[in-house]
């Protein structure tokens, strides 16, 4: 169980993102969140992969309650969750190859002898050459980037998935692509996923259940608005 | 007219630059060279004393002209450049490696540990550093060495706020919080990923670091402090021309000062031009 408990969290202890918000997630469950943007769905995602400190609440994975963060999260937690961010240009380090990009997980857990075996294997799934691997980030397109960032989520073999609008800046067929090789894992591995979006159609046939944001904080939606940002997410 | 008869101020500044970055490393490639092939090939003692030559003034024999104990001004300035730059070289370098350190370490760690490392630099940087220095020479022997360690010693803060600085922002980017999922700990994603992005900065302060160094060698030898008076090195030398230019003997004061200037100011121009490529949106100054 992945569970987020009555989470508060932002940036200013006084003027939180969000307030009471609660979702949980079986294992092997996989859930979509809708929310339109600026709500607080990225710094949920932050928290749920323990990289932000919430004010308030807890969250539990798999039955350990988290008692720290970022670098204080023990290390068995932090692996166990596997994160794609929105933006692959932000989230690759500008220096690394993207073979190398994808074997830094495997590296810094000092599990350097299976780096060349699950590079190989990781790139196969997500459908990246041999040439790609040996070029680093500007040298790749927005879609190839995020394939390698997939594969580096991947590469620890997480029981967790969070993926915080992983396909938002990518074309229909790198999205479906992503997608399949997302699905694919977790029937092999059984991992639970949490796709944070506004797409409302893509989450819907991707996910067991989606949420709609406004229905995790218990305040009352602002449901019009957050509505039409939906469909109109859908609708491009 | 086959040319446009105006130029943009850009196609001017881009034209004058090209021209002082090529200026600069001409004059720092001839000292680099000079510094290491004359004392190998050219077997003439700098310090040979000869006193029926003292204050002679420039002459094709004597190019600089001679100093007040008859030695060959030229050869003196070279061995005295060869000197000043070594000096200013190691110490730039032990400088930025002390702050890049400490920088680093403040940004990465953060919390009492960074409230302690700055605190540490506010106190160095409350005392004039020249004043610092001489404190670091006046406990050892008259030397090479401690020149360095004095030099070193007082030169680290600026890097270590810049490179600090620099860590701070890259810290909140995605790709350390990737890091950080993937389990890397806080020393490899120091070293892995945060190092290599301020190495060029660091470097470039290193580089604008060495003219500075240059010219507190220098003073720390006009005042006696820094080197033995026999050794010859820029400071040196313009110290034991005072007297004489005082009684109208120009050339032991002009060719050690030229000596000290335009080195610097050509490895200061090179630096410049790296920051703007660096940084384009910062307009190029000489930091000395």
């Amino acid at each position: 169980m992945l569970e987020l408990a009555s989470l508060t969290a932002g940036y200013d202890r006084r003027d939180p993102v969000f307030r009471d918000v609660s979702l949980t997630i079986a294992p092997g469950e996989a859930v979509g969140l809708l929310g339109p943007s600026g709500c607080g769905k990225s710094t949920l995602a932050r928290v749920a992969t323990l990289l932000h400190r919430p004010d308030a609440g807890r969250v539990t994975v798999d039955g350990h309650p988290v008692r720290g963060w970022r670098h204080r999260a023990p290390r068995e937690l932090r692996t166990a969750i596997g994160v794609v961010f929105q933006q692959p240009r932000l989230s690759a380090d500008p220096r690394l190859r993207l073979r190398d990009l994808i074997a830094e997980p495997l590296r810094a857990t000092g599990r350097r002898a299976e780096a060349a075996g699950r590079v190989a294997e990781l790139a196969h799934r997500v459908g990246l050459t041999d040439d790609l691997l040996s070029r680093r980030p500007h040298e790749v397109s927005d879609g190839q980037l995020q394939r390698a960032c997939l594969a580096r989520a991947l590469v620890l073999r997480p029981r967790w998935l969070v993926c915080d609008e992983m396909t938002a800046m990518l074309d229909a067929s790198t999205t479906a692509a992503l997608v399949a090789a997302v699905e694919e894992y977790r029937r092999e591995h059984g991992a639970g996923l949490l796709a944070v979006g506004h797409d409302r159609v893509l989450l819907d046939r991707w996910c067991d259940r989606t949420v709609h944001w406004a229905s995790l904080t218990g305040a009352p939606a602002p449901a019009p608005a957050a509505e039409a940002d939906a469909t109109a997410g859908a609708g491009v | 007219m086959a040319e446009p008869a105006w130029r943009s101020p850009g196609d001017t500044r881009r034209s004058t630059r090209a021209v002082r970055v090529s200026v600069s490393a001409v004059i720092v490639a001839a000292v680099v060279l000079a510094v290491l092939l004359v004392p190998p090939l050219v077997r003439l003692d700098q310090q040979a004393v000869d006193l029926a030559l003292k204050l002679r003034p420039p002459s094709p024999a004597h190019p600089f002209g001679t100093d007040d104990v008859g030695r060959d001004l030229l050869l003196r300035c070279v061995y005295g450049l060869r000197v000043s730059l070594l000096v200013g070289l190691v110490a730039a370098l032990v400088a930025t490696v002390i702050g890049t350190a400490v920088g680093a370490a403040a940004a990465a760690f953060g919390g009492w540990a960074d409230r302690l490392l700055m605190r540490l630099v506010d106190t160095f940087s409350s005392v004039p550093h020249l004043l610092l220095g001489i404190f670091v020479v006046a406990m050892f022997r008259p030397g090479v060495w401690p020149v360095i360690v004095s030099v070193a010693l007082t030169h680290w803060l600026s890097t270590a706020r810049i490179v600090r600085s620099e860590v701070l922002s890259l810290r909140s980017r995605p790709y350390v919080d990737a890091a950080i999922a993937g389990g890397a700990s806080r020393w490899r994603v120091t070293v892995r990923h945060l190092l290599p992005a301020v190495l060029p900065q660091a470097g470039l302060a290193a580089v604008l670091m060495v003219p500075h160094a240059m010219w507190h060698e220098s003073a720390l030898s006009f005042l006696g402090l820094g080197l033995p008076a026999h050794q010859a090195s820029l400071g040196n030398l313009v110290q034991t021309a005072r007297g004489s230019l005082l009684a109208g003997d120009w050339w032991p004061t002009l060719f050690p000062g030229l000596f000290l200037i335009v080195p610097t100011l050509a490895i200061a121009g090179l630096a410049g031009a790296w920051r703007e490529r660096l940084n384009p949106r910062r307009r190029s100054e000489l930091m000395l």
